[in-house]
């Protein structure tokens, strides 16, 4: 569904299960250092998949006609379908998504999937921000990407390292 | 869950053409702080969980396999963190269907969501949620709505807290729809709206 587009900055090598090979110590990690980019692409089976999936059968996500009618320029994805791909650069990174203590989005533009045999893709990249030494926590900042356009904002997760 | 966008338009831009006209009418602040009764357990499935993940493209084992799951610690499958929301959306509805409240879902779009987790979602989990209205706002006539959901499981105990913030755009006067320069862009603050004037 994806693929890293940026070098791993640790090291870090994915087996055949997408599980890294080396999870990531709290005491290496660095502030200000990038996490792998990853980009995911988004058509309209993505979407259909994703409605089904999680229940939100609203028509702008599906339905080109009904999208059109109330004033988008086209089908758009699921806020929380773009939502649970950003925070994947992050579990990806930790290999546990049971890590994530928190993680929260601003849905600041949409992204538009045409209908044309491509659709769209969302690149999220990440960066540390922070470390909390009692918590043994770290805060990912993350940035999502459409077409130009920054599609989420002040994302942010922080997670648990060992 | 039907109504529920993500676009983010322009805002209000006709209540700032007419704001004397078509100032809306706020939410009652006395809801700020109403609690819902918790919702009928919703019971987390090995199937369900691995469909969504299917979904979002994400092959993780700890998705799917007990066995991967078990060796990070965890008694069974786990959800993916974003997994919960169809389940604090669904609690949320009893919040934004409350007729007493008076907020027009169908111009109801999603601002931001946030969430806390005290541990993972996992398969086996019956959970139930508790809404409670943390706050309502009004911002270039729409009005804003923060809903927290406290989700836990059959013992009781927290499982993760959800934040939802909704923004119900301002309606549109009919005057600005007629001829006026920023016509198309409004209707874009109608997302979800099958109440066109």
């Amino acid at each position: 569904m994806s693929d890293v587009t940026t070098p791993a900055t640790q090291g870090r090598e994915q087996d055949a299960v997408g599980t890294p090979a080396v999870r990531p110590e709290y005491a290496a990690v660095e502030v200000g250092v990038a996490l792998p980019t990853q980009r995911f692409p988004v058509n309209r089976e993505t979407l259909v998949r994703y409605a089904g999936a999680s229940g939100d059968f609203n028509p702008i996500h599906w339905n080109e006609r009904f999208a059109r009618d109330v004033g988008l320029p086209d089908v758009i994805a699921h806020g929380m379908f773009t939502m649970a791909e950003a925070v994947r650069v992050v579990t990806d990174w930790t290999g546990d998504p049971g890590a994530v203590v928190e993680y929260g989005v601003r849905f600041t533009k949409p992204v538009v999937v045409p209908d044309d045999g491509v659709g769209a893709t969302v690149e999220v990249s990440g960066r540390i921000a922070a470390k909390d030494d009692e918590e043994r926590t770290v805060r990912v900042d993350l940035t999502a990407v459409c077409d130009g356009r920054k599609v989420l904002g002040m994302a942010r997760a922080v997670v648990r390292l060992p | 869950m039907q109504q529920c966008a993500e676009a983010a338009p322009d805002q209000g831009a006709a209540s700032r053409v007419y704001p004397e006209v078509f100032a809306p009418m706020a939410l009652d602040q006395s809801f700020v702080g109403r609690s819902y009764p918790p919702t009928e357990p919703y019971e987390v499935g090995r199937e369900k969980i691995r469909e969504f993940a299917e979904a979002i493209g994400d092959d993780n084992p700890v998705y799917r396999d007990p066995g991967a799951a078990r060796a990070l610690g965890y008694p069974d499958v786990i959800a993916p963190p974003t997994f919960v929301f169809s389940i604090t959306y669904r609690a949320a509805g009893e919040v934004i269907g409350d007729p007493a409240l008076g907020l027009d879902y169908t111009r109801v779009v999603h601002g931001d969501q946030r969430f806390a987790y005290r541990r993972p979602v996992r398969a086996g989990d019956r959970l139930t949620v508790s809404s409670t209205i943390e706050s309502i706002k009004s911002l270039a006539g729409n009005d804003v709505l923060d809903i927290r959901g406290e989700v836990r499981d059959a013992d009781g105990e927290h499982v993760v807290t959800a934040w939802t913030k909704l923004v119900a755009r301002a309606a549109e006067p009919p005057a600005a729809r007629d001829g006026h320069a920023e016509d198309a862009r409004d209707r874009t603050t109608a997302v979800g709206a099958g109440e066109r004037v």
